[in-house]
């Protein structure tokens, strides 16, 4: 799998950059809008798919090898189970939120929210938006591994050509 | 059946009881009282109530998830990693 026609590989290169932005920006607003660590995460590791399905899997394969995904995937897990005990050790519980409301902890997330107001200030929510971008990098990584590894290995095991 | 095959039966049966009598003794949905109301539901209330306040988070979805039942989401990313490990070693034969 050589990847597709000319025209193929060019519209999917325009429309890459924005389908990214899309997708971070699903992530880093995950305590604000409708969305979050997951659905960002599939969004940013669908348009990687593109690239793969238009450009063939053995040239996405030199470009990004499943070890450093693989790398990627297992930091986005340690980072998510250290934040979670985190809230062990300086709160009082698993998952606790000691970041939230508290202004001063490093000066980031930590804004309060006034009750029942609807404006939406990144700088609050304390862990929550850490362990969007923790997971995000799991899912992203994750996701793009399972389909390039599949499309690799079958490719492969056709006989594909080796261009 | 060998051994393994019983005890897997038996553990079955056990879990799928267990399931099915908790499925019966869960609160139904959308229940109605005299008023029309929806009946009292203390979970939903305080979320509702408190997310802005304990969190600080505008999303209450976003709150649920990865602070009142972060052991939820944790799962998740179990089953996430698990799929990803199987599919990479399944695979890796196939590379060479």
């Amino acid at each position: 799998m050589s990847g597709m026609s000319k025209i193929v590989k060019t519209m999917s290169a325009v429309v890459f950059p924005f389908i990214m932005i899309f997708g971070l920006y699903v992530i880093a607003h995950g305590h604000l809008t409708p969305g979050g660590g997951f659905q960002g995460g599939a969004v940013v590791a669908s348009a990687c798919v593109m690239i793969l399905v238009a450009y063939g899997s053995v040239w996405t394969m030199k470009k990004i090898k499943e070890k450093h995904l693989s790398i990627f995937e297992s930091l986005g897990a340690i980072g998510f189970i250290s934040l979670a005990f985190f809230g062990l050790v300086f709160g009082s519980a698993f998952f606790y939120n000691f970041m939230a409301n508290t202004q001063g902890f490093l000066g980031i997330f930590g804004d309060t929210v006034i009750p029942a107001s609807t404006a939406a200030d990144i700088n609050t929510a304390g862990l929550l938006p850490l362990m969007n971008f923790a997971l995000g990098l799991k899912v992203i990584a994750g996701l793009f591994a399972i389909v390039l590894v599949m499309a690799y290995a079958t490719n492969k095991s056709k006989g594909g050509d080796k261009k | 059946m060998n051994n393994r095959d019983t005890y897997a039966i038996i553990f079955f049966a056990i879990v799928a009881v267990a399931f099915i009598f908790t499925a019966f003794n869960a609160p139904s949905f959308g229940l109605m009282d005299a008023d029309d109301q929806p009946i009292d539901r203390p979970m939903d209330d305080k979320i509702i109530e408190s997310a802005q306040e304990e969190v600080g988070a505008n999303n209450a979805v976003t709150s649920v998830v990865f602070d009142y039942r972060g052991f939820d989401t944790l799962g998740e990313a179990t089953v996430l990693f698990a799929a990803v490990a199987g599919v990479i070693i399944l695979f890796r034969r196939l590379k060479k």
